[in-house]
């Protein structure tokens, strides 16, 4: 019971941080129907950008947060304006192969910049472990679940009531409409492009105090589509609960499954189980139905 | 008010729509311009309101004025924060967004957020049907309700001028009655200089001071209302009704009469 209360844990924590990262997938998905490949070099390239700040620089963490969300706002403007912003209008999948692109010169960067050995964070949460009854939870743990949970929040209410994010939520709908409305579609898609870098940038800086830094923290993004797709790609809702979905799931196949194969099943699980429920709901759980009147 | 002016309009770059189209739109009238399909009605008015851009069309000659300044080719949104506002033909709600957020997002461009909840209120009381279904989702809602709702969310961003696109489509005939008076009342009441663009030729005469008649890509008729209503081939080939009253299909000799205007 002990251990599967861990897992619990464990996979709610990881699962929450997949949540974020797969709402830089719905948000881009929403706007522009383009599907962004570069979303894990997106965050790698912002847990460098935090670590550098903390290892070399020694700037405070929550200092070097805000830089790193700074910067990372501003890459995911830059990355609009230059690379997509000519792709509007045209068909989506030139978009998309755009950002398969993008994530192939990302990470190039990244490796000239920062090599490709692992590196730590200093230890920036305390190191006693907090109990609950049984359960042991990390502090790094349990900030990580703490900081996404209020991101989530913040960024379900600026969709639900700011100006900006109904505007957003409309160009969704319609952009045609949107632009008979005086709202400028050209914002919006930069603003989407700031929001998901900015998303991934902390769930990148959560894992990589989690487990280390390297390259393949990138992979997070492959890993991460399931959960936005098992969601319903236009979904925020969908994003989060696939996001804890897939974290359970994930964290309980480690748990209970691997030693029994020799490990490496926790890897596939979640595209397996992606499938199957696309098999059942073709939009994902929370995907939005075309709305038909007849 | 809103003068244009021997306008053209081509759609990428070959496709010539507007051939010269040239009409001027009086401060708190309703203007009625009517047609036929595919005559220029719907590209005059994106070329007004400057959705042309994104259907890769083009004023190529010829000018936009609004009090004097000019217009043409400008963004769509400068052009609302202008006052000019366009209800796109179809009604074009945000299917996924409620009621109430689709009027809020109406009243985007406004500077004055804090009279919002106002005009929000003044919406509901000339469409209360849209005040009981305001947490509802747009896209469920009837024909009829979302074509309050788009005239709704029209009047939200308080504009000088409503650029309406056929409000009759796909409306049952009782709504569009019901809908025209209270476009007539929204012009009486607030005083928003309305263009509406109809193939209903009855119902848009019946609520308009000035009608404008186009074909292919220009105007070929113009005049206060009721001279139109009098005009022998308004009435025969916009109003359905021959001399002899209205007009009965079997005796119909489409050679019998010619267009004077051709």
């Amino acid at each position: 019971m002990e251990f599967f209360l861990q897992m619990l844990v464990t996979g709610i924590v990881v699962g929450s941080v997949y949540a974020l990262v797969a709402l830089g997938f719905v948000l881009i998905y929403k706007s522009s129907d383009a599907i962004n490949f570069a979303q894990g070099e997106f965050l790698l390239v912002g847990t460098y950008v935090c670590l550098t700040l903390v290892a070399s620089y020694n700037i405070p963490f929550i200092a070097a947060l805000l830089i790193t969300l700074a910067f990372s706002a501003i890459l995911g403007f830059a990355v609009e304006k230059v690379v997509l912003r000519p792709f509007i209008g045209k068909p989506v999948i030139s978009m998309i192969m755009a950002t398969i692109g993008l994530s192939s010169i990302l990470a190039g960067i990244v490796h000239i910049i920062w090599g490709h050995e692992t590196r730590v964070y200093p230890p920036i949460f305390s190191e006693t472990p907090i109990r609950l009854g049984k359960v042991i939870i990390t502090p790094v743990y349990a900030w990580s679940f703490v900081i996404v949970i209020a991101w989530l929040i913040l960024l379900s209410a600026f969709f639900k009531y700011s100006r900006l994010g109904i505007a957003m939520r409309a160009t969704a709908d319609d952009q045609q409409a949107a632009l008979s409305m005086g709202i400028s579609v050209k914002m919006v898609f930069a603003v989407a492009w700031a929001i998901a870098a900015i998303v991934s940038s902390v769930g990148g800086v959560l894992l990589g105090n989690i487990n280390g830094v390297n390259s393949s923290l990138s992979m997070i993004g492959l890993k991460v589509l399931p959960v936005a797709i098992l969601g319903g790609l236009d979904s925020i809702q969908g994003a989060i609960i696939g996001g804890l979905i897939i974290g359970i799931i994930e964290s309980m196949t480690g748990g209970y499954l691997d030693p029994l194969v020799g490990g490496g099943l926790k890897e596939v699980v979640p595209f397996i189980i992606l499938v199957l429920i696309l098999m059942v709901k073709p939009y994902g759980l929370f995907g939005k139905k075309e709305i038909e009147r007849v | 008010m809103l003068t244009l002016n021997n306008v053209e309009v081509m759609y990428n770059r070959v496709i010539l729509v507007l051939k010269g189209m040239s009409m001027v739109i009086p401060k708190g009238k309703i203007v009625a311009l009517l047609g036929s399909n595919g005559a220029g009605k719907t590209t005059t008015l994106k070329a007004i309101s400057g959705l042309l851009k994104s259907e890769d069309g083009e004023v190529t000659d010829g000018y936009i004025e609004l009090y004097g300044e000019r217009i043409e080719g400008k963004d769509a949104e400068e052009i609302v924060k202008k006052g000019i506002f366009q209800c796109m033909e179809g009604r074009r709600v945000f299917e996924h967004l409620t009621v109430e957020e689709n009027l809020i997002v109406g009243a985007h461009t406004r500077k004055d957020r804090q009279n919002i909840k106002a005009d929000l209120q003044k919406v509901y009381h000339y469409f209360p049907k849209l005040e009981m279904l305001k947490h509802r989702q747009a896209g469920y809602l009837s024909g009829g309700e979302q074509q309050m709702l788009a005239i709704g969310r029209g009047l939200m961003a308080r504009p000088k001028i409503l650029l309406l696109d056929e409000p009759s489509l796909g409306i049952a005939p009782l709504l569009v009655k019901e809908i025209f008076s209270i476009i007539k009342r929204i012009n009486e009441e607030e005083g928003t200089t309305i263009l509406v663009v109809e193939q209903n030729a009855n119902i848009a005469l019946s609520i308009a001071h000035y009608g404008y008649i186009m074909e292919n890509g220009r105007i070929v008729m113009d005049g206060p209302v009721e001279k139109l209503l009098e005009n022998e081939d308004v009435k025969e080939f916009y109003l359905g009704m021959g001399d002899k009253g209205r007009k009965n299909y079997r005796e119909v000799k489409s050679y019998k009469r010619r267009k004077r205007w051709l």
